[in-house]
């Protein structure tokens, strides 16, 4: 009798357990998988199909901040003003991926709004895009001289990650 | 007995063929097994989606290039993680969602046999 009252306990508890995990997972994608890991290597052409940019061209710089973004994206619009306070941090460059776009729709866009970028890319099927695990935009990603992933943001930066893109700057 | 043996060497080498190639079929299997993103529940080969597009076009690159399916799997699960793929892995990570129903049908039998046998002593 003790010993059937032990493992219906038993039972419940690991079947209350896992029921209490399942339900905690978080049921939405997120990335932070991708956090912390290093960028393999790529290529990109530049907007004026002038140059190639790959994984040493950012190897210079202490961070780089690759945003994706299109003329046509509403979000892009509201963090601009983001990347162009960004853009005045020292230790920190802006490479701007534009994303299924139109080269002279991106370069009004960025005469009316700024160029917070110093290299400007181009990715006009998305394929490159999917190397750095994009899947919408406006997103960017945080990396250091090493291309390790620091930071992925999805969607548009908000004060709250222009700060967190501050401190992690200002702390190396 | 020779003339099976070697019906059997030419099945085998028209399979190993089969296997190394990736067909058409196999590229929609593939993308049925490849979750959108973006879409909350749809397979690739069912989005219409921008993002779904994009990785069409990924898969037909890698499938062009050489890659197997599990190649192309551990890619994209490379960059999107995990949840691109509907199929879940066997890793670390899920070995007891695998193996847990195997487990609890063992213990279980295990635990009704030891039942059976007290009231048969009893």
């Amino acid at each position: 009798m003790k010993t059937n009252i032990i493992i219906s306990f038993g039972l419940i508890s690991f079947i209350l357990l896992l029921f209490y995990f399942g339900l905690n997972n978080k049921n939405k994608y997120e990335t932070s998988d991708l956090v912390g890991k290093k960028l393999s290597s790529f290529e990109l052409k530049s907007l004026d199909e002038k140059n190639v940019f790959n994984s040493n061209t950012l190897e210079k710089n202490t961070f780089t901040l690759i945003n994706f973004w299109a003329s046509w994206c509403a979000p892009c619009r509201k963090e601009h003003e983001y990347l162009m306070l960004l853009k005045k941090k020292t230790g920190l460059k802006i490479l701007g991926v534009n994303f299924k776009d139109r080269k002279e729709n991106a370069l009004e866009f960025l005469q009316t709004l700024g160029n917070p970028y110093y290299l400007l890319a181009k990715d006009h099927d998305g394929r490159s895009s999917v190397n750095f695990g994009i899947y919408g935009i406006p997103e960017s990603l945080l990396i250091d001289n090493e291309l390790n992933v620091i930071k992925k943001f999805i969607g548009p930066i908000n004060f709250d990650n222009y700060k967190e893109i501050v401190k992690i700057i200002n702390n190396k | 007995m020779k003339k099976i043996l070697s019906y059997l060497i030419i099945i085998f080498l028209f399979n190993s063929q089969a296997i190394s190639k990736i067909s058409n079929k196999d590229e929609i299997e593939i993308l049925k097994n490849i979750r959108c993103l973006v879409c909350q529940g749809q397979s690739i080969a069912d989005s219409n989606s921008d993002f779904a597009q994009t990785i069409k076009l990924v898969v037909k690159d890698k499938i062009g290039e050489g890659k197997t399916k599990k190649e192309i799997y551990g890619f994209l699960i490379s960059k999107y993680g995990e949840w691109i793929v509907f199929d879940t892995q066997i890793n670390r990570k899920n070995f007891l969602l695998w193996f847990l129903p195997y487990l609890s049908l063992f213990f279980g039998g295990l635990i009704i046999f030891a039942i059976l046998k007290k009231k048969r002593e009893n």
